[in-house]
């Protein structure tokens, strides 16, 4: 069995186009809440959303190219061009048909889907584009990334909504791991607001009308978002044989289903995936120093997780650093658990944990320490990264520090 | 406003899980078996039915703790509404 290391991030999210300006944010509390720009909010009673900020697709595409991309597709390119720069691999020359691109998006490309439905339904448009159907499939984004980089190995596309980017990596780092594949393109990627959307999420009346603040009293919900990251992984082997900068190790990936309600999140699946990943990394819970949290922000999210630290961890509950990231970009769904990694792989490599922010004071039903409002300096060698998705679909991600 | 009155309570009884019988305004909402989306389903079939928006967070406590409650409300609801039309 393989060593699986991180040798490339790249992110396109709410706080910064790259991940050295994402991580900056982070770091620094900074949150990407701001009224909606990117579609029309007149009738929707939605007034904060993390929507990505300035991304020019021009300045990314030619106009050829842009036909075949929604916005779902252009962030998964760039963030995949951040992160195979950063590798410094190639995928022209047999390595890519050795290597994987496992992209998941929770619903694909929404922009395209929302502005044909208007044309259809609202203008009765007598034609369409012609792209409509290979621009909104959910695999597009990982069909994208395998045609701009010539990957040619195992490529698909997962979607289990809020978890989709992690069980992406997850499925990337087994296959990595096991030999089946040398190398993985992995994450996720999402571009979910717009005006039918985010009607649609205001209709299950789980939305905040303020901000996101995971695990504080007086929270009122989740913030949507959109974005997205890729990891590069590859085995440790061939990392050093090549000289790559080792940015971090994935150790373990642990999946569950609830199989009960279809929303309402279970504590019972969620010590089972994360119980799971800890076993699949042969880590004992008392090994792990982070946590980063589902942590949407709903009173039933924040208050079941709590309680599912609490069955995992036990008493070393209390000793976990427990970061929200959602609490400054927002949920970006399949993208969420990509962004989430690239948030973990940082600060295990830079030894600072990222703030929950917008904390007000704790909740009775949320009693750990969720590192509030402000970044802190901690060495820190293992961590946890949680998606617990709609659906009752769970995955976790194991993560360690690389030392050398 | 017999009519909303009658029309809640048929909506609440489409989801009642533990049928004991015909509903009563006294009835605790909490008893019924309604889970979390058979409440986002009633608050949604009850806005459809009236043509009016019920606010409601699911993240804040559901505010109506019994049947006659909820149909209080959605009478107050109705009233406000053809006052203002």
């Amino acid at each position: 069995m393989n060593r699986v290391v991180i040798t490339g991030l790249g992110t396109v999210s709410p706080v910064g186009l790259s991940t050295q300006s994402y991580w900056a944010a982070l770091t620094a509390g900074r949150s990407g809440f701001a009224a909606p720009t990117i579609f029309d909010a007149e009738r929707l009673n939605t007034r904060v959303v993390a929507e990505v900020k300035g991304f020019v697709p021009a300045d990314h595409f030619d106009a050829r190219q842009i036909g075949f991309l929604d916005r779902v597709s252009q962030f998964a390119v760039v963030a995949a061009r951040e992160a195979v720069a950063q590798s410094g691999l190639s995928f022209r020359d047999g390595l890519g048909e050795r290597t994987a691109a496992i992209v998941g998006s929770g619903i694909g490309g929404q922009t395209t889907q929302d502005d044909n439905f208007k044309r259809i339904y609202a203008e009765n448009a007598v034609r369409v584009h012609p792209l409509i159907i290979p621009r909104t499939m959910p695999n597009a984004p990982a069909s994208q990334i395998s045609m701009f980089f010539g990957i040619k190995g195992p490529t698909y596309a997962v979607s289990t909504a809020c978890a989709s980017a992690t069980h992406s990596i997850g499925q990337a780092f087994h296959l990595v791991r096991a030999g089946a594949v040398t190398c993985a393109v992995a994450g996720g990627s999402e571009a979910q607001l717009t005006t039918g959307t985010v009607k649609a999420w205001e209709a299950m009346r789980i939305l905040a009308p303020d901000t996101c603040r995971p695990f504080s009293r007086e929270r009122k919900g989740m913030v949507l978002g959109e974005g997205a990251a890729i990891l590069v992984l590859e085995p440790l082997d061939h990392a050093v044989a090549r000289g790559a900068a080792i940015l971090g190790e994935i150790v373990g990936f642990g999946m569950s289903a609830d199989a009960g309600d279809l929303t309402a999140p279970d504590p019972d699946g969620m010590v089972r995936a994360m119980a799971a990943a800890l076993a699949d990394a042969g880590l004992v819970p008392d090994a792990i120093d982070h946590i980063n949290a589902h942590g949407t922000g709903t009173t039933a999210n924040d208050a079941t997780e709590t309680a599912a630290l609490h069955k995992t961890f036990g008493a070393h509950a209390a000793r976990l650093a427990i970061s929200s990231t959602k609490s400054m970009v927002g949920h970006a769904l399949g993208a969420a658990g990509a962004l989430e990694a690239v948030a973990v792989v940082m600060a295990l490599r830079d030894g600072v944990i990222p703030p929950t922010m917008n904390y007000l004071g704790p909740d009775p039903a949320c009693d750990l320490d969720y590192v509030p409002n402000e970044a802190r300096r901690q060495p820190i060698a293992t961590a946890l990264s949680n998606s617990f998705a709609f659906g009752g679909l769970n995955a976790v991600l194991a993560f360690r520090r690389f030392d050398g | 406003m017999v009519d909303v009155a009658k029309g809640v309570i048929e909506l609440v009884s489409g989801k009642v899980r533990n049928k004991q019988g015909p509903l009563k305004m006294s009835d605790a909402l909490e008893n019924l078996g309604l889970e979390s989306l058979d409440v986002l389903e009633l608050t949604f079939a009850i806005e459809e039915k009236f043509n009016i928006e019920i606010p409601f967070n699911a993240n804040t406590e559901f505010d109506f703790k019994t049947v006659g409650e909820l149909v209080h409300a959605v009478e107050g609801l109705v009233a406000k509404k053809t006052a203002s039309a």
